[in-house]
C-alpha cells in the first residue's frame, strides 16, 4: 500500500486522478505492468477501482440500488444477498431501502465504501477514504484494505489520519515539501 | 457490450422515474407552447393547418432543450461520471445508453402527445400520422446531437444558454425535414423523401454523436 500525505493543495488528488488516467500528466507517463496506461486503457481500467473525493452515489437511489447499479455498470453483477451482506458490514442494514438523500454525510460515505467489500480488482485508488467516517467505520475500511493487501492487491490512498492497516506493507510518500521549499526561496 | 448499454439505460430510467417532475415539466412546456399558438394567431383553420408542422416541431426542439443540461450535469456533480469514465468499455457506449434513455424520457412523450396536439390545428388524419412518424424518427437525432452540446458545456457557468446557442443551429436540418415531411403530406406531395433524410439524420445523430460526446466528457473530467 502507498499512503500519500501532504498539506492541502499539494497535489494528492491530482496525482490519484493521473494514476487512474482521468487527467493526463503534463509530462512523463504512467505505466501498469510495464506498459503505459494510455495504450492499454481497457485492460488497465478492468483492474482499477477508484473511489474519489465525491461519493459517486445517486441521491435518488437507495444504498442497495446504488450498490447493485454500480456493480452492473462495472460488468461484475452482484446478487442481492451479497449486496445486503456488504451493506450489513458497513452498518447500513435497515437503511438499505431509504433514498440516499436522507442519509447523513457519514452514512453516504459508508454507502460508497460498501462496494469495496466485494471488490476483487487488483488496484484500489482511494481518495481520502476516511473522511466523514467515525472510528468504527475507519477501522472497518482499514480492515478491508488490509484484506485486499493480503490477497495480493495494491492500494494507493491519500489520508491525513494515521490509520493502522492490519496487514501488508505500507509505504508513505509526502507530497509538497519541495514546492513549499521553493516558495520560501 | 449490450449488457452495459442496458445497464446504463436501466439506471437512467430508474433515476428519471424518481424525478418525474422533470419529465412532466418538459411535457407541459410542449403542450402549453403548442396551445398558445391557436390562441395567438386566431382560429382560422387554413392558417392553423399551415402553421401546424412548424409550430409542433419548434416546440419539440425547445422541449428537448429543456432536459439537455441535466443529461450529464447530475452525474458530473456527484462523481458518478468519473466512475462511468473508468468503466473498462469505451465511454461512447455509455453515452449511447444515456442518449437512448434521454430519448425514452424526453423524446417519446412528445411523439405520443403530438397527434393529440395536432388536432388543435385541424390537421387531417394522414398529416397527423406523418407528423407523429416524423417526430418518432427525428427526436432520437435531437437527443444524439444534444448530447454533444451537453458534454461540451459541462461545468460551464451559465451553460444552459450556451448549450442552446450551440445545439439549436445543429437542429436546423432536423427541423427542416421534420416539418417539411408534414408540409409535403398536406400539399399532397408525399413525405417519403423527407422521412428518409430524417432517418439518415437520426442514424447519424444517435450512432456517431457518442464518440465526440465521449471525447468532450473526458476533457470536462480533466
Amino acid at each position: 500500500m502507498l499512503a500519500l500525505q501532504g498539506r492541502n493543495g499539494s497535489g494528492k488528488t491530482s496525482l490519484l486522478r493521473m494514476l487512474c488516467g482521468l487527467t493526463p500528466p503534463a509530462s512523463g507517463e504512467i505505466r501498469w505492468c510495464g506498459r503505459p496506461i494510455a495504450q492499454i486503457g481497457e485492460e488497465f481500467r478492468s483492474e482499477l477501482c477508484f473511489l474519489g473525493h465525491q461519493n459517486a452515489i445517486k441521491e435518488e437511489l437507495t444504498p442497495l440500488e446504488n450498490l447493485l447499479s454500480t456493480a452492473r455498470l462495472a460488468q461484475e453483477p452482484l446478487d442481492e444477498d451479497a449486496a445486503l451482506a456488504a451493506l450489513e458490514l458497513v452498518g447500513l442494514l435497515g437503511r438499505e431501502d431509504l433514498a440516499c438523500r436522507y442519509l447523513s454525510q457519514g452514512q453516504k460515505r459508508r454507502a460508497a465504501l460498501a462496494r469495496l467489500v466485494h471488490e476483487k480488482r487488483a488496484l484500489w485508488v482511494l481518495d481520502e477514504p476516511y473522511v466523514a467516517l467515525d472510528k468504527a467505520a475507519t477501522e472497518l475500511v482499514a480492515g478491508l484494505v488490509g484484506a485486499h493487501l493480503q490477497r495480493g492487491g495494491l492500494a494507493v490512498l491519500t489520508t491525513h489520519q494515521a490509520v493502522a492497516v492490519p496487514a501488508g506493507s505500507v509505504r508513505e510518500l509526502t507530497l509538497g515539501d519541495d514546492v513549499a521549499a521553493q516558495q520560501r526561496l | 457490450m449490450l449488457s452495459l448499454i442496458r445497464a446504463v439505460i436501466g439506471r437512467d430510467l430508474r433515476l428519471a422515474m424518481r424525478r418525474q417532475a422533470d419529465i412532466v415539466a418538459a411535457m407541459f412546456f410542449f403542450i402549453i407552447v403548442v396551445s398558445l399558438f391557436p390562441l395567438g394567431v386566431g382560429p382560422e383553420p387554413d392558417q392553423l393547418r399551415r402553421l401546424a408542422p412548424g409550430v409542433l416541431w419548434v416546440a419539440a426542439l425547445l422541449a428537448t432543450m429543456l432536459s439537455l443540461p441535466r443529461l450529464f450535469a447530475d452525474d458530473h456533480r456527484d462523481g458518478t461520471l468519473e466512475q462511468l469514465a473508468l468503466v473498462p468499455q469505451p465511454l461512447a457506449l455509455i453515452v449511447l445508453g444515456k442518449v437512448i434513455a434521454h430519448w425514452l424520457v424526453a423524446g417519446l412523450p412528445l411523439v405520443l402527445l403530438a397527434p393529440v396536439l395536432g388536432i388543435q390545428f385541424d390537421l387531417a388524419g394522414d398529416a397527423l400520422a406523418v407528423l407523429t412518424l416524423s417526430l418518432l424518427i427525428g427526436t432520437p437525432a435531437l437527443s444524439g446531437i444534444g448530447a454533444i452540446g451537453a458534454a461540451l458545456t459541462l461545468g460551464v457557468r451559465g451553460g444552459g444558454v450556451l448549450l442552446s446557442l450551440l445545439v439549436l443551429p445543429l437542429y436546423i436540418p432536423v427541423l427542416i425535414f421534420g416539418a417539411g415531411a408534414v408540409d409535403a403530406t398536406v400539399t399532397g406531395l408525399g413525405a417519403q423523401a423527407h422521412l428518409s433524410l430524417l432517418g439518415a439524420l437520426a442514424l447519424g445523430g444517435v450512432f456517431f454523436a457518442p464518440w465526440p460526446t465521449a471525447a468532450a466528457l473526458r476533457v470536462a473530467l480533466e
